[in-house]
């Protein structure tokens, strides 16, 4: 079995045990909370016997652990259970929010990767330069603030002052790609801030680590053009620490969202996660936690994935 | 294009070019160090006419690889050419354009380092990197390029020649990448090549054959070349012209012959002495005296069920007695000094210490025990800790095995430096501020505090200058003597095992496959593979190789 095989299930294997670990884990620290599902539902007027009557359709009557294995027998069924607040099946009022929060995240993904890519390999290849050291004084600036600062600062300029862009993230019914993107430009600017720095620093740092090998001397040394030497000799081997951040980041922009989604009431997957968890709604609060797990893990395993693919140490052992 | 039909040969040979084609005049290189200049090169000049071959020799430190580096117009990093001019071939390599500079050095002018391993890029197949010059500047079709990487390849001596392009360097040994570097110098036929220690990281008997197929190759292509090295022995087999190098200036240059038989300088002479004998009396063990160290039958493997490393290995080491174990890198010499210190428990066989079982694991050893067997490490950057002062490094020995503190331990410390002839006021230095001979000192002061009755030494000299290498030596022969002190010397280089063993033992494949004293096994080899270890060792005689390799000579000019 090839190590790129052996890896991925390995992965599989563990991603899938976590998934059941965090799925119990988030299953009873819910519980735990104090406060009451029928309460919230039926609000603070309710009587007793109407909260008592609506505890038992609920099934609340049940013990902690056999509430759990039901709801773990259903998903294993492919059933994630119905909202409690709203009686709606989960899968449907998740497929939505998750497409916009994949948007979200993808959109500062498009501004903040190339950015981060432009900024860290030029300042590792000026070292020292002014640009180094402007671009890592603006970065860590950029890292420095609050997401909530920095979205209520742009709002401020760019939706108040100069009205290019609406303040607020609310979609309209049936939205284009146009108007998402319009509404979508600040959250997503907000969100680049917060992981341009980090990807930007350890580009760099990955490369220089690379560009101060003996090979690359040894590429100059046999008269090689520094474009040549950048992109064939220096890349090549700065690739999977390179990747391995950027794909790091993008799981911090699909799970990092949730602060940006409530600042610009977006209807996405952390704008329904914080909702569901203020009226205990359990079924959603799961589902949401293991999308999210399940997207961070899937996306480390890439990372690894890549990194493998990128070093023929792994490919082509002795 | 074959090898042998190089269009260029006639008019590289011509006798008309009498213009030198590397010419360095008055070269000064300053390096940045903490914020200041200093110079390093202090006005260097040579002349290194076509097809000739130049031995460029010094200590590390003395700017011989800077000068190597300068001829192709490159200085490295932290570094700036502050005077002086380099001509290759009329080109003047410090002020000619990058795109001019860059043509030089991939077609005219071509470098071998000293590690081979760390100049390929690991991410291209050996072949790629052989051919990226020749795609960029030369019309070759790949194919071409191929089969004269292939002949390349087969002259240098790597096996599979056909294929082995298509590896990826860490698939190659050492030996092998090192061969790899030279063909792909060779790639472009270039009017001169840089060999920057080339076999200095090899074994004795790799880099002999690596020695050979450089002598070969050059005398085949008639190229020039700088072959810098610390080893004077091993550059008098190959340089028509030897030059001497100290702190960064030329103490003298001379054709090799003259340079052996008549050198001018002092410290040329002192370089020629180098290791150079005064033996004390023959070692003999007392009879009837117990060994104080038995290894019987050991055998040893790495991780169970492994490749056994360790093969039936009997070895006895009496009081005041230095056993030298000799053998190339994978004999298992270094093993066996993992398996008598504990690191490495051996699977079968006994070892008895001052007549007690010598427990196999580290763990369960009692301090005493400890204390009385002691290693030195070969490279003292590693086994010394970086952020402690020398002091604390040799007074936590002192402290742990016979209870010293205060101004009981400074003294202490203070008698270890000034017996391994270092000035007191190093106690409270760090030990990246001391030279390489400097550190292995420290390092065996440090053994030395826990007042050892049995000292290891691996490879302890290996990776010093030879002048350095034969002070480190004569310092422990001094202490031998003084102190009474049993030694188990691990090394590659026949030389040192004369300066200081007493009874050799070789080893090859984790067997023991030769035994007795210095003068028995050395001086008449009796078995195959000890006479091929000895030969390997490079002697002071221009025509040694010729002598031992005669497949590698051809006649030259």
């Amino acid at each position: 079995m090839s190590t790129l095989t052996k890896t991925i299930l390995q992965r599989l294997v563990t991603s899938i045990v976590m998934l059941i670990v965090i799925s119990a884990l988030v299953f009873f620290a819910v519980d735990m909370l104090p406060g009451d599902v029928a309460r919230a539902i039926l609000g603070s007027n309710a009587s007793t016997e109407a909260l008592e009557a609506l505890r038992l359709k609920l099934g609340l009557d049940q013990p902690a652990v056999l509430r759990y294995f039901e709801w773990a027998r259903g998903v294993l069924h492919g059933d994630f259970g119905v909202s409690l607040g709203s009686g709606e099946p989960v899968a449907q009022a998740i497929s939505f929010r998750l497409y916009n929060t994949l948007f979200l995240a993808g959109l500062g993904a498009v501004i903040s990767v190339p950015l981060a890519l432009a900024l860290g390999i030029g300042s590792a290849l000026w070292r020292g330069s002014l640009f180094d050291r402007a671009a890592s004084i603006l970065t860590l600036g950029a890292i420095s603030m609050p997401e909530f600062f920095v979205a209520y600062t742009l709002v401020a300029w760019f939706a108040l002052h100069f009205q290019i862009f609406p303040p607020i993230a609310t979609l309209p019914p049936d939205p284009s790609f146009g108007d998402r993107i319009e509404v979508l430009i600040l959250p997503a600017i907000t969100l680049a801030f917060s992981v341009v720095a980090h990807m930007m620093r350890m580009i760099r740092a990955a490369l220089i680590d690379v560009l101060d090998s003996p090979y690359m001397a040894m590429a100059e040394m046999k008269g090689v053009p520094m474009r040549r030497r950048v992109l064939r000799h220096a890349l090549p081997n700065a690739m999977a620490p390179i990747i391995n951040v950027i794909v790091l980041n993008l799981a911090y922009l699909i799970v990092g969202v949730v602060v940006v989604e409530v600042i610009f009431v977006y209807p996405g997957l952390g704008q329904l996660l914080i909702d569901s968890v203020s009226q205990r709604d359990l079924p959603l609060v799961q589902a949401s936690c293991l999308i999210f797990a399940g997207l961070y893990l899937l996306l480390n395993t890439v990372a690894d994935v890549l990194a493998i693919a990128f070093n023929p140490r792994l490919r082509f052992p002795r | 294009m074959s090898l042998m039909s190089n269009p260029n040969d006639l008019t590289r040979r011509s006798p008309a070019m009498t213009q030198p084609l590397l010419k360095i005049d008055g070269l000064r290189i300053e390096v940045e160090k903490d914020g200041a200049w200093s110079e390093i090169l202090h006005g260097v000049s040579l002349d290194l006419h076509r097809g000739e071959i130049l031995g460029v020799i010094g200590e590390s430190g003395a700017g011989k690889s800077t000068i190597g580096l300068a001829a192709l117009g490159y200085v490295r990093k932290g570094g700036r050419f502050s005077g002086g001019t380099v001509h290759l071939d009329g080109v003047e390599m410090l002020s000619a354009p990058t795109a001019q500079v860059e043509k030089m050095r991939g077609m005219r002018v071509a470098y071998v380092a000293q590690s081979a391993a760390s100049h390929f890029n690991p991410a291209h197949t050996i072949g790629d990197q052989f051919a990226e010059v020749l795609r960029m500047r030369s019309p070759m079709k790949k194919r071409d390029i191929a089969r004269k990487a292939a002949d390349l390849y087969a002259e240098l001596g790597l096996p599979d020649p056909e294929s082995i392009g298509g590896r990826y360097p860490h698939q190659l040994s050492g030996g092998q990448l090192q061969r790899a570097m030279i063909a792909m110098a060779m790639a472009t036929d270039p009017d001169l090549l840089i060999f920057d220690e080339p076999t200095t990281a090899l074994d004795v008997t790799t880099q002999l054959d690596v020695l050979g197929c450089v002598k070969r190759a050059l005398t085949r292509s008639g190229a020039a070349a700088l072959y810098i090295t610390h080893d004077l022995a091993l550059v008098a087999q190959i340089s028509d012209r030897i030059m001497v190098m100290r702190h960064g200036a030329v103490v003298e240059s001379a054709p090799t012959r003259q340079m052996l038989s008549a050198p001018a300088e002092d410290y040329t002479r002192a370089l020629l002495k180098g290791v150079a004998s005064e033996r004390g009396p023959e070692f003999e063990a007392p009879k009837g005296e117990r060994a104080l160290l038995r290894l019987d039958n050991l055998t040893a493997s790495y991780a169970s069920g492994g490749k056994t490393v360790l093969k039936d290995v009997t070895v006895h080491v009496h009081r005041g007695e230095t056993v030298a174990i000799v053998g190339e890198s994978g004999s298992g010499k270094s093993t066996l000094t993992r398996s008598v210190v504990g690191l490495l428990p051996p699977s079968d066989g006994a070892m008895v210490f001052d007549g007690q079982q010598l427990l196999p694991k580290l763990e369960n050893r009692r301090g005493e025990v400890l204390r009385r067997i002691q290693l030195v490490h070969q490279l003292p950057d590693l086994s010394l800790n970086g952020a402690q002062s020398i002091g604390t490094i040799i007074g936590r020995p002192l402290q742990l095995f016979r209870g010293l503190k205060g101004q009981a331990q400074r003294d202490r410390v203070a008698e270890l430096l000034s017996m391994l002839e270092l000035p007191e006021s190093y106690v409270s230095r760090l030990p990246h501020q001391l030279s390489g001979g400097e550190k292995q000192r420290v390092a065996i002061a440090r053994a030395l505090a826990a007042e050892p009755e049995l000292l290891i030494c691996d490879e302890v000299t290996s990776a010093l200058d030879q002048l350095v290498a034969a002070g480190v030596l004569r310092i422990l022969r001094k202490l031998k003597e003084e102190l009474g002190l049993s030694m188990i010397f691990i090394t590659h280089d026949m030389a040192t095992v004369r300066e200081i063993a007493d009874t050799v033992i070789v080893m090859r494949q984790g067997a023991v496959v030769n035994r007795g004293t210095v003068a028995e096994v050395l001086d008449h080899p009796s078995e195959p593979y000890t006479r091929q270890l000895v030969e390997a060792a490079p002697e002071m005689d221009p025509d040694w190789i010729t002598r031992v390799r005669p497949d590698f000579a051809s006649a030259r000019g």
